[in-house]
């Protein structure tokens, strides 16, 4: 999925005097994994297409802090997020839209009480919101079998169930839910730090057990709203040597395939 | 005689309230034992969650069988309790039924409904005991439900089904002899279930029956009073706390993080951010050194999570839809709000003991294994499961805390991400420059 859009910095945007109306905060993962990569490619191009004046923060973006909160690194948390809200407000940034999960809700519910205050957007929130609105057209296809894995942080966290399904509607697939869904939903086993440390012991690894779920849907696509879920899910279809066979996608790469 | 049974009653009943306020006031100190936190706002958002999940059960009815079943049970035991009133006057006053004659023609209609309840309650138990003892659901036979804990449950069941089984014995003999128009056996009207098994009764001996309903009487009082006392114990103390543990269970997102306000200033002079603390939003307080970074033991904890650790019932949602105990993981979010319990009841023994606590060189730590707090992925279904709206998630992450800043009990590989963070502003090994690279292909 080449791309040929060239997305600006902030700092580029500043310097010929202009400031973005939507910052995209991209996120470790789909900044540095391969795979996620093409998640934040898709994202801009939606955004691209809709129109809307956005860009990103590049060097200066840091991690905001969740997985070290979260193993229980406070002190690390409050210096990455004393100092990305200096940058954002520097930038008198209004408006966030992130693909990430953990992010979004890093920057929507624990920086204000750091000083950091947001309209903080998930990319399945706006996607859901250009399509209703009518400000990018989607390419009709041929029915796709598609289950939908919510993120923990996404769903449970923040109530965010109808966004993805909506938009998953308006691509025309056909919705299959795994056994746990919605506010059941069951993590994908990279959350709470986990991505960066071994499981420990037990009878299987949790993206095993989620993606069995998953594969007895016999859906043909298994639709991802977070880059550590999508990476999660992708090596449980590896593991059970399925990855020719069904897709993982991040929600916005569908939209993107059928962007018109 | 009457007189004597006034006295014995009423010696009775103060002895078995005075025991339970005693203990009472026993847990409310064990629950102050934790750290302060004041939870005055939004009170009526507070109320609202009480009438819906406290009194409303919402929670009960994702599962819908049991939370049918556990509904009877809980209108059982309300409503009955509206004729206890009754018994307990009738007792002090050395009355038979004082309410009939203020409620004439309603009073078999109320009695009635009660003895539906009760019929109701008995159904609901005995499935509960063949769910538990029968079944082996699932969700009952964690290892942390042997001894104790799966004792307490049947406990709980069988006392309930006696309970009803006096009441309906008590009523039956009652309308027996009625029947056979015995002295001080007022005629009520029919009692819809215990009527037509009085029947059964009618050719028995009225000294039989007198015998059959006064035992019935003050066996079903004295279990009353007995299980008022048995509840601080059990986990059925769960009736009384749900109330408070939902008014005081937090409002905020169920993966939102508290803030460790005390470091903040520190963290913003490290960065040259000194402004002062005025620019930290939400009451700040001047920032006194914390005594532990985290939770190492219950007295890190905020008071309201050790009153949730009084208030769960151990039913095991929480750890039937956690992930990590799912995929056979050590990890149990019951586990860890009864180790909770566990250890507050230790120190508060401890405190009874001595008069004030005296190091006992344990703490919540022996009971909690940092291989069970390493594989949470603070996924909140144990939060979002909770019908009494505990959340073990809130105690985890307080006992990570301790073990990262203060014991340095870090797994290797995450050290390497806090490096990392540090260091690239990622937490992989990436350089930052490298960051919007992706944006230039």
């Amino acid at each position: 999925m080449d791309n040929p859009i060239q997305i600006p910095t902030v700092a580029e945007l500043q310097a010929k005097g202009e400031k973005p109306e939507l910052l995209y905060w991209v996120g470790c993962a789909a900044s540095f994994d391969q795979r996620a990569q093409r998640t934040a490619r898709a994202v801009a191009q939606i955004l691209t297409k809709a129109g809307i004046l956005f860009a990103i923060l590049g060097a200066e973006e840091s991690c905001t802090g969740d997985p070290a909160r979260r193993a229980g690194h406070e002190w690390l948390f409050q210096m990455m997020a004393l100092k990305n809200i200096q940058t954002l407000n520097q930038y008198g940034i209004q408006q966030i839209v992130t693909s990430c999960p953990h992010c979004f809700h890093t920057l929507k519910n624990e920086y204000p009480e750091l000083g950091g205050h947001y309209e903080v957007w998930h990319h399945t929130q706006l996607i859901e919101k250009l399509i209703r609105e009518k400000r990018i057209q989607l390419r009709e296809e041929k029915e796709e079998r598609v289950t939908y894995h919510d993120s923990c942080y996404l769903g449970r966290a923040n109530g965010i169930f109808d966004a993805p399904r909506d938009i998953l509607k308006a691509l025309h697939t056909q919705m299959h839910e795994m056994l746990h869904h919605r506010t059941r939903g069951m993590c994908c086993g990279a959350g709470g730090a986990q991505m960066w440390k071994e499981e420990e012991p037990g009878k299987t690894r949790v993206n095993i057990a989620r993606t069995q779920e998953a594969l007895d849907t016999k859906a043909q696509t298994i639709v991802a709203a977070c880059p550590f879920c999508h990476i999660m899910l992708y090596d449980g279809v590896k593991h059970f040597g399925k990855e020719e066979e069904i897709r993982v996608k991040d929600i916005a790469e569908l939209v993107a395939e059928r962007l018109m | 005689m009457i007189l004597v049974q006034q006295i014995v009653f009423i010696a009775l009943l103060v002895a078995g309230i005075t025991i339970f306020s005693r203990k009472l006031r026993h847990i409310r100190r064990n629950i102050l034992l934790g750290r302060k936190e004041k939870i005055t706002d939004h009170s009526w958002e507070r109320w609202k969650r009480v009438i819906l999940f406290a009194f409303g059960q919402k929670k009960m009815f994702r599962n819908w069988i049991p939370g049918i079943l556990h509904l009877f049970v809980y209108l059982g035991f309300i409503i009955i309790n509206i004729e206890i009133v009754e018994i307990i006057l009738d007792g002090i006053l050395g009355t038979h039924r004082l309410f009939l004659p203020y409620m004439k023609q309603a009073y078999p209609i109320f009695i009635s409904a009660f003895e539906v309840l009760a019929v109701l309650v008995i159904i609901a138990c005995s499935i509960f005991l063949i769910r538990r003892n029968v079944l082996h659901v699932k969700r009952f036979e964690q290892p942390e439900m042997t001894r104790w804990p799966r004792q307490d449950a049947n406990n709980i069941l069988i006392f309930e089904i006696i309970l009803m089984l006096l009441f309906l014995t008590m009523n039956t003999s009652d309308q027996a002899l009625q029947y056979l128009h015995e002295r001080g056996y007022h005629h009520t009207g029919f009692f819809l279930i215990s009527y037509p098994i009085s029947k059964l009764f009618v050719h028995s001996s009225p000294a039989f029956l007198i015998g059959m309903e006064r035992s019935a009487w003050w066996l079903h009082i004295t279990g009353v009073l007995f299980f008022l006392n048995y509840l601080p114990y059990s986990k059925h103390f769960h009736i009384l706390l749900a109330f408070p543990n939902t008014y005081y269970a937090s409002l905020e997102s169920s993966g939102k993080m508290p803030l460790m306000e005390n470091i903040v200033p520190e963290v913003k002079n490290m960065l040259g951010l000194s402004d002062s603390s005025a620019s930290l939003e939400s009451g700040s307080e001047q920032a006194a050194v914390p005594e532990h970074f985290g939770a190492k033991d219950i007295f890190d904890l905020s008071w309201r999570h050790l009153l949730a650790a009084y208030s769960c019932t151990e039913c095991g949602r929480c750890t039937a839809a956690c992930p990590a105990n799912l995929t056979g993981k050590k990890l149990s979010p019951r586990k860890i709000v009864m180790d909770t319990r566990d250890r507050l009841e230790e120190v508060g023994k401890n405190i009874d003991l001595h008069g004030q606590f005296i190091d006992d060189g344990k703490s919540l730590l022996d009971y909690i294994s940092e291989e069970e707090l390493r594989a949470c992925t603070t996924c909140q279904a144990c939060v979002v499961e909770c019908p009494v709206s505990i959340s073990p998630l809130a105690i985890i992450l307080e006992l990570r805390r301790y073990l990262v800043m203060e014991a340095s009990q870090t797994p290797q590989d995450w050290n390497a991400m806090f490096t990392s963070i540090e260091n690239n502003g990622a937490p992989w090994a990436f350089p930052p420059d490298e960051r919007g690279r992706w944006a230039q292909s």
